[in-house]
């Protein structure tokens, strides 16, 4: 009896850290929709990975730049992209706008950790080495860069890696 | 006008287009602008191992990894149809930089000096193709989110702990640029 209960526990708490401690997808849709529906945001990531190759921000070059402040590009970049984020955030919530199956637009507020600390900063490490956060590493093989295949494998060995020694990590 | 669009694009119109990226997202399906999360569910899809961080239910999520996917498409586009057919423009202190580790190639986005199948082979391409992707995607998923998720959705949703964490990966990327990159280029 006291097993079934941990283990539900356990379950609930899992389930819980998927939607929290992740990025994405805290805002779990009641909608069940056919697998096709998704390929909207397959046109959406054409249309971004567009976008980061013309703005050379997968570029190991322009990374370098920032990182050495010799080009003002790719804060540019991220800025102006922060000022028109937060811009459209401030207007769905002002008109309370609906997705277009019409469910209310949810936001769920980020809880800090020391993992934004230690795993920043790591992060930052691989940024600066690689000159790709995960979107580039998608963007740079599109481009006909196959050897980053390798990269993005390691890069999905790393999460698993992160997967299996959560628990002894400092959060 | 491919002329223009073959043409680097500048800060001030790529940035807004990527920013358009949050509510677009959120328009079409209550979905948070972020990458790094498909790492973990092709982790989950390929290899749970039993492991607790990878125990839900992916599928709900595939939407990401058509994201992903798009991505990709997007590359291959870009290159196809809307190349840059001039090198690279980087600062000249950067180039000469450079040129002291004997990278003067500037006709991809990625030097082929330092990224290609050969290179594997070497110490160099070792520590940066699989070193460097592995702390990419360890860092990210420790820090839940990257660029995407933390510096543009985060920061955008006015959430202190993604300026914590961008403001990590910035320090992260000073320190390595600058004090440990020039070891590992000089391998």
């Amino acid at each position: 009896m006291k097993t079934t209960a941990t283990k539900e526990l356990v379950e609930t708490n899992t389930d819980f850290e998927v939607r929290s401690l992740d990025t994405l997808c805290i805002n779990e849709s009641r909608l069940e929709h056919k697998w096709y529906h998704n390929i909207k945001y397959l046109v959406v990531g054409m249309a971004f990975g567009i976008v980061l190759v013309k703005a050379e921000v997968i570029s190991w070059f322009r990374i370098q730049e920032m990182f050495r402040l010799q080009s003002f590009h790719m804060y540019g970049v991220i800025g102006s992209a922060v000022v028109v984020g937060m811009l459209s955030i401030w207007l769905i919530k002002k008109f309370k706008l609906k997705t277009i199956y019409g469910e209310p637009i949810e936001f769920h507020p980020k809880k800090f950790n020391k993992g934004q600390v230690y795993g920043g900063l790591l992060f930052g490490f691989g940024w600066a080495i690689t000159g790709a956060c995960p979107g580039p590493l998608y963007a740079q093989i599109g481009t006909g860069a196959t050897v980053i295949a390798v990269t993005l494998l390691s890069a999905i060995a790393g999460t698993w890696v992160y997967g299996r020694l959560r628990e002894k990590l400092p959060h | 006008m491919k002329e223009i669009l073959s043409q680097p694009w500048p800060w001030y119109v790529s940035g807004p287009l990527i920013g358009l990226t949050v509510p677009l997202l959120l328009i079409l399906g209550n979905k948070s602008f972020g990458i790094s999360s498909s790492l973990r569910h092709v982790c989950a899809a390929c290899a749970p191992a039993n492991i607790p961080f990878f125990q839900y239910n992916w599928k709900k999520e595939a939407w990401n990894l058509f994201f992903a996917a798009g991505i990709i498409a997007g590359g291959f586009i870009t290159a196809r149809f809307l190349a840059n057919p001039n090198p690279v423009a980087v600062h000249p202190q950067l180039a000469a930089e450079l040129a002291g580790y004997g990278i003067t190639n500037y006709n991809g986005l990625v030097p082929q000096e330092l990224f290609n199948w050969q290179s594997l082979l070497s110490v160099k391409g070792v520590v940066m193709m699989i070193g460097g992707g592995f702390l990419v995607g360890f860092g990210t998923r420790y820090a839940g989110g990257c660029t995407s998720g933390h510096a543009i959705m985060g920061l955008s949703t006015l959430q202190w702990p993604s300026l914590v964490a961008t403001c990590c990966f910035m320090a992260g990327g000073f320190i390595m640029a600058n004090l440990i990159l020039p070891f590992i280029l000089s391998l």
